[in-house]
């Protein structure tokens, strides 16, 4: 009777730390479906940080547009209402760019939540606010400076063939600064992923919420944490690859 | 339209910086007529280029006016993009636009600004490109060129406007000794074919062989200006009898 059983004896049989971790496992992520936690806050992660780069794009190349536009012109405009302008867009870029340079993105986030959004109930919307301002500060001078390390000259040929300020800017300027500074911009966005991480501080699920719930569920804190590590890894990783393909495409139409 | 027909005229154009302290431009007064090609030599610092630059208000000049085609160019209400397009200009560093093949060099502007259909802008290319020898180089890229092919592509690319007038900013000043004639050559070419231009320029050969009119300048001021032959056999002021001696 026993010889049948001999095969099967050997494979149930796992050594205890083996067999240890994969109680683990099951405790962790199988009982009550409790993975689920880890694909919702990933959702969340990743919603946040997508709608958050979208902003910080957006918010990033308009301050950038309006801080080297007045360091580049303003000494050359006429007097009137379009120098006022310029200078009052300035002043306020200059304000923005101090505040969220100048205060943790966390205390920012727990702001916005707390203080200018008290009475809203969507907590996606909110993080992605203030990730998406925060992040468009530092996107706004990694694009300044990606402005500014183009010759004059570039723009001098804009100019001279007829082109506006706006045209030289958009065919001319922008997309050499934007393959100078792609890399400074990759590891802008990916900072920014990994940032998300504090949106639990608000009552966010996300990612690293996630397997924090799932630890205070289980009462152990190995699996689960790394597996939110190793999740956010991949990301990165996956990121990565994508951008430095994206940079050698760049590359590839100028040779 | 008459060959003596004044194209530009410039009154009495000063820049001065620092209050006047400085005085880069300090009251030019000069016509230039359609078909002409008016050399403008001196000494470095002399105002020059950026007498040439102000011309199409690459430098704003603070005093004095500049009338093209009969409009004033300094007037706060000329619309400057649309005369900079009949006012084609070559770098002296070429500025080609290095993220763009050959070909989208050349037909950006008169796509984007003229409204040209990207065909016919591109034939149109393809047959200046031709006629600069470089008609199997549209896709390339600018970093795989020669400088003399890349200063001979700035020049196309500003024909691709169709401009009234030609602006050289010491075109062949940035290139190889062996790659300055064959830059040369296509500017005589243009020359002979009747495009207005105007050449800042230490090639001493090209102004006296293509200029129809050369012009001496020294701090800011024209002081002598009159046909090759006078400003070269003939040299009557000081100061460019003493240029002269030193570059040719």
């Amino acid at each position: 009777m026993y010889i049948g059983c001999k095969v099967p004896y050997v494979v149930l049989a796992l050594p205890s730390w083996l067999q240890q971790l994969k109680d683990d496992f099951t405790l962790n992520f199988i009982d009550d479906k409790r993975y689920m936690y880890l694909v919702k806050g990933l959702g969340a992660t990743l919603e946040i940080t997508f709608f958050a780069v979208l902003l910080g794009i957006a918010l990033g190349v308009v301050a950038a547009i309006i801080r080297s536009s007045h360091d580049k012109t303003i000494n050359d405009m006429r007097p009137g209402f379009g120098k006022v302008l310029l200078k009052v867009l300035n002043a306020i870029v200059k304000v923005y760019l101090t505040i969220i340079r100048g205060t943790p993105v966390v205390v920012q986030l727990m702001i916005t939540y707390y203080i200018i959004f008290a009475s809203s109930t969507n907590q996606i919307m909110i993080a992605v606010l203030a990730f998406g301002f925060n992040s468009g500060a530092y996107v706004a001078e990694i694009i300044r400076s990606g402005i500014m390390s183009i010759d004059n000259g570039q723009f001098e040929a804009g100019r001279s063939l007829g082109f506006n300020y706006v045209q030289t800017m958009t065919y001319i300027i922008i997309p050499q600064a934007f393959k100078n500074v792609l890399p400074a911009l990759a590891n802008e966005f990916i900072v920014l992923i990994k940032e998300t991480s504090i949106s639990g501080y608000v009552g966010i699920q996300d990612l690293t919420r996630g397997g924090d719930v799932i630890r205070s569920r289980t009462y152990s804190a190995f699996m689960p944490l790394l597996a939110v590590a190793a999740i956010y890894l991949l990301i990165v990783v996956f990121f990565s690859k994508l951008v430095s393909i994206l940079e050698r495409r760049l590359r590839n139409s100028e040779r | 339209m008459s060959d003596n027909e004044v194209l530009i005229s410039v009154k009495d154009l000063c820049k001065h910086y620092n209050m006047g302290a400085i005085k880069a431009l300090d009251g030019i007064t000069t016509d230039i007529k359609k078909g002409e090609v008016v050399v403008i030599i001196g000494p470095s610092g002399s105002g020059k280029s950026t007498f040439l630059r102000s011309l199409n208000l690459l430098e704003r000049p603070t005093a004095g006016s500049i009338t093209f085609e009969g409009v004033d160019i300094t007037s706060p209400k000329t619309d400057i993009n649309k005369l900079r397009m009949k006012m084609g200009m070559v770098f002296q560093h070429f500025n080609l636009f290095p993220h763009l093949s050959i070909i989208d060099n050349m037909t950006l502007a008169p796509v984007k600004l003229l409204k040209m259909s990207k065909e016919d802008a591109r034939n149109k290319a393809q047959q200046l490109l031709d006629k600069v020898a470089l008609g199997d180089r549209g896709n390339a890229f600018p970093s795989q060129l020669s400088g003399g092919q890349k200063q001979r592509i700035a020049i196309v690319r500003a024909l691709c406007m169709s401009p009234d007038v030609l602006l050289f900013d010491e075109p062949t000043s940035a290139l190889d000794p062996e790659m300055v004639g064959e830059v040369l050559d296509v500017m005589k070419d243009l020359a002979n074919d009747g495009m207005t231009m105007v050449v800042v320029t230490h090639e001493m050969g090209f102004a006296r062989e293509v200029g129809s009119r050369v012009i001496f300048m020294d701090e800011g001021r024209i002081i002598e200006e009159g046909t090759p032959d006078e400003i070269f056999t003939n040299p009557t002021n000081g100061r460019l009898k003493s240029f002269l001696a030193k570059v040719l």
